[in-house]
């Protein structure tokens, strides 16, 4: 059933990424529990500006747990205290009244922070730049049923590809590592077929440049898997691993 | 203005071939001397710029979030239709053209629907080559499943996440492509005008989320692929910064806006919740290959629906519907829900609702198959809602979901703007008033990956190349202008704030223009959004600097280019007099509530052209010819 909650907020505010940021507290009142987490933010910056303040900065598109563009650490947390869920689909049900909740952006030396709750994750994309990629021109393709491919490789590529890139793993990971990320894109192509040819020149590539970007190393903490809203396995983190020693001792990709 | 689509000759099934061999061609060297704008990086966008890019064009291309990755394309779930008829029930081209043309109640063109259905097959080869994951059968194969408006297997997915997967690949091989530098990718960046110098697309300016900057491109050519315009209803399935603004900002500077009222409204969504709700979600359309719709036969019915027994439910799409059933198009299964609820037999809180019931199929096929079919759904549902859909019916209402209108383009893909091309849902060619489940993703991708390609190099083959620099006196009066604009907003320093606006706006939409029309509405519709906009330029409250990232003014400019559009969209319906699909005028209706059309005096696109601030846009007509498919009343009966 819905009901309302009164709730503090402590959000960080940050003007730029060179000015120094500190947490504001906000009263949030009224706040019904079938809100999603961010319609409660929308609330609190409708209230921001006819008070005369500038609103929170925080990125967010699809609000149905696709697109990957919203993320917060709330309490600690990356995306919040559900498991396999992002902000946009965290319902304030799970909140109770009275409670204090700290909103904090991802903290990872990679991403730069733009303002309060937005930072840079174009970092992220680089990575696949690297080799995230079949390299085949449009045009040209064989025959869709031509190579067939085992149904149960196709869904743990599929589980694999349903990362949504959203650097819940990084700002999980007390390394601030990337490699869920990155090992989520190696799976996907090695285990199909269309991207074996390529598998051992991309492993090396992504994997390097991710360490040239400023991401840390895994040390098996396994913050990422706990915290990716899509529930992403580390198993990835293992089979990243097997491409890149296979790529490195048994290829000629240097 | 007389509006040529430039359809080639001869018959349907070669136009696509023949036009091909027609359009001149750009010699490989010579592509590397031009420059191409492509705005907008989701299915059509992402995939133009990587095949533009693969051919050897050099692109730039701008996304307003902070990756390429995440366009809205990426919330499509259930489905690409291609016809490739591997499931031997009967499907060829033909027939996916034919459903097309027939689920847009006949307003589409024939040309481009026959060369969509004729691409579908290759769209899916090509993804396939990328790695997309789609799901197989035990032997390997591909899967398939229904959609709506068709009675054969034709749609290819990958779980509840294909738009996911489709958007991924085509931004793997733009990835590929930036890391060639063959593309430079420019994110968070707003693209507020289009430039025209003599009469052609050359450039486009763009303000830089981050910065607040206004910077000038220029090209040899700009393609549009920014989506649709949903979110003038302020609620809609689309992603928060979907808007109209570029395609809008084209139509200021010539670009005809064609069928601007024909909007889809998809019957399963989650029902609204509250008023301070954001957006509404969707429940993929795959769920009525299993799902069955019902409502208590009694009105008023308040009781929980376990405790409603077989013979006091009303399965209406069954009933009404035997041959299609749970499977109608989009708009017919719309329309019946709302009128289901009209009738006092809504469900829910809020009596906005229908049951969407589980019970059978998990009965017959056991929960583990309905999990893996549709587990990410059910899950999403029981996020938002708090109910388990696997124990209780789903509750689902219609909600805004997809644009079929947008900027007018010939068989080239081309707008009125000479140069200007409009890609996948921001142009208006191919659904016609209705779009089928699962074409959206067809189309994005045959635009931007097997026709833009062709069409483009065509064009600029025909014109003879001219050097042109964004320190061109049309760049710096645009720019002059959006800064202009930008300012005005920020200084009006008004009581109210510009999603307040933009609510007020989509109630009335909604209310007036939504799933089904009268003329006194519609007129009281002008009326309401002409006082609303007034009060907005007086009124509006923006916080903050346009020299920063301020999501308030990004909203505002939307907002306002939102309140001019939806009285176009208005006017066109008020102009359309007969009802097609998605537009239902209640005066124009058959005798069993169907859409009536008026073939013999509306079987055209209507193209608006604007023609100055505060005046009337004019109205263009380009008529539909039918050689092909023979105009009925659609039935799916």
């Amino acid at each position: 059933m819905t009901k309302t909650l009164n709730l503090t907020l402590k959000v960080w505010r940050q003007k730029g990424p060179d000015s120094r940021g500190r947490l504001e507290t906000y009263n949030s009142a009224n706040i019904s529990t079938d809100m999603s987490f961010l319609e409660m933010i929308d609330v609190v910056n409708e209230q921001l500006t006819v008070e005369g303040k500038e609103p929170i900065a925080f990125d967010h598109d699809c609000r149905e747990g696709i697109c990957g563009m919203c993320g917060s650490v709330v309490n600690g947390r990356p995306h919040g205290p559900e498991k396999g869920t992002t902000l946009c689909q965290l319902h304030m049900r799970h909140f109770s009244d009275g409670d204090t909740i700290v909103i904090e952006p991802w903290r990872s030396k990679a991403f730069k922070i733009i303002k309060d709750l937005v930072v840079d994750r174009s970092a992220l994309d680089k990575i696949i730049q690297a080799g995230g990629y079949v390299s085949v021109n449009t045009g040209g393709a064989p025959d869709s049923n031509a190579i067939p491919v085992p149904q149960d490789t196709a869904e743990k590529a599929m589980d694999a590809a349903a990362c949504i890139g959203c650097g819940a793993c990084v700002a999980a990971c007390p390394n601030a590592s990337a490699m869920l990320f990155t090992g989520a894109k190696i799976s996907q192509l090695a285990l199909l077929p269309q991207g074996k040819p390529e598998a051992a020149n991309r492993a090396i590539e992504m994997v390097r440049r991710m360490d040239e970007l400023g991401f840390g190393n895994c040390t098996n903490e396994r913050e990422c898997e706990a915290e990716c809203p899509k529930e992403i396995s580390i198993v990835n983190i293992a089979r990243m691993n097997r491409e890149f020693f296979k790529a490195a001792f048994l290829s000629d990709v240097k | 203005m007389k509006l040529d689509a430039k359809i080639p000759g001869g018959p349907i099934a070669q136009k696509w071939d023949r036009h091909r061999f027609e359009l001149k061609l750009v010699n490989p060297a010579n592509k590397r001397k031009y420059e191409i704008i492509v705005v907008g990086t989701g299915l059509a966008g992402g995939s133009a710029s990587a095949s533009l890019a693969e051919l050897g064009y050099n692109v730039k291309t701008f996304c307003i979030q902070d990756s390429p990755r995440r366009a809205h394309s990426i919330a499509a779930q259930g489905g690409i239709n291609a016809s490739k008829n591997y499931q031997n029930d009967g499907d060829s081209d033909w027939r996916l053209f034919y459903d097309t043309v027939k689920g847009g109640d006949f307003r589409a063109r024939e040309a481009n629907v026959y060369r969509l259905a004729q691409l579908s097959g290759n769209i899916i080869d090509q993804c396939v080559a990328q790695g997309v994951p789609f799901a197989r059968e035990y032997g390997g194969q591909l899967a398939n499943r229904s959609f709506g408006g068709a009675q054969v297997s034709r749609t290819f997915y990958a779980r509840g996440q294909t738009g996911q997967q489709l958007l991924l690949g085509a931004y793997s091989a733009l990835s590929r492509q930036i890391a060639a530098g063959k593309v430079k990718m420019f994110p968070r960046r707003e693209m507020l005008d289009v430039v025209v110098v003599d009469g052609k697309a050359r450039g486009i300016i763009a303000r830089n989320l981050v910065t607040g900057e206004i910077e000038k491109y220029a090209a040899d050519a700009v393609v549009l692929s920014t989506g649709g315009y949903g979110n003038v209803f302020f609620l809609s399935t689309n992603a928060m910064a979907s808007n109209v603004t570029a395609a809008y900002r084209a139509y200021k500077r010539g670009a005809l806006f064609a069928n601007p009222c024909f909007t889809q409204i998809h019957p399963t969504c989650i029902p609204v919740h509250g008023t301070y709700q954001s957006k509404l979600t969707l429940m993929s359309e795959s769920l009525r290959n299993d799902g069955r719709v019902w409502v208590p036969k009694k009105t008023g019915d308040r009781r929980p629906p376990s405790q409603i027994p077989e013979s006091e439910r009303d399965y209406y799409l069954e009933n009404k519907y035997p041959s299609f059933g749970n499977l109608v198009p989009r708009d017919v299964a719309s329309r019946n829900a709302k009128e289901q609820c009209d009738m006092k037999k809504g469900v829910g809180e809020t009596g906005l609702a229908v049951y969407l019931d589980f019970a059978d199929a998990i009965k017959r096929d056991g929960k583990d198959v309905i999990a893996k079919k549709y587990g990410n759904l059910f899950q999403m549902y029981e996020k938002i809602t708090a109910q388990n859909p696997y124990e209780t019916p789903m509750m689902i209402y219609p909600a805004v979901h997809y644009t079929m209108g947008g900027l007018w383009v010939d068989y080239n893909l081309m707008s009125t703007i000479d140069g200007l091309f409009v890609l996948g849902e921001a142009n208006f060619s191919d659904h016609g008033a209705n779009r089928l489940g699962a074409s959206a993703l067809m189309q994005g991708l045959a635009d931007g990956y097997f026709i833009i390609p062709y069409t483009i190099g065509g064009y600029l083959a025909a014109n003879s190349k001219k050097e042109i620099s964004s320190d061109h006196p049309a760049f710096r009066e645009s720019s002059a202008g959006v800064e202009s604009g930008a300012s005005k907003l920020l200084s009006i320093k008004g009581k109210r704030t510009v999603d307040d606006f933009h609510r007020q706006l989509g109630n009335i939409l909604w209310e007036y223009c939504g799933m089904s029309r009268n003329d006194e509405g519609l007129k009281k519709a002008v009326k309401l959004i002409q006082e609303l906009r007034g009060e907005f330029w007086e009124n509006v409250l923006v916080p903050g600097s346009e020299k920063d990232l301020n999501q308030s003014l990004e909203k505002a400019g939307r907002v306002a280019d939102f309140l001019e559009f939806g009285e176009l969209m208005v006017m066109d319906a008020l102009s359309r007099r007969e009802s097609c699909g998605g537009h239902f005028n209640e005066a124009f209706q058959t005798e069993e509530n169907e859409a009536k059309r008026d073939d013999d005096n509306f079987c055209h696109v209507s193209a608006w052209e604007y023609t100055g601030e505060g005046k009337e846009p004019a109205l263009h007509k380009e008529q539909l010819v039918f050689e092909n498919v023979k105009l009925t009343q659609r039935s799916y009966k």
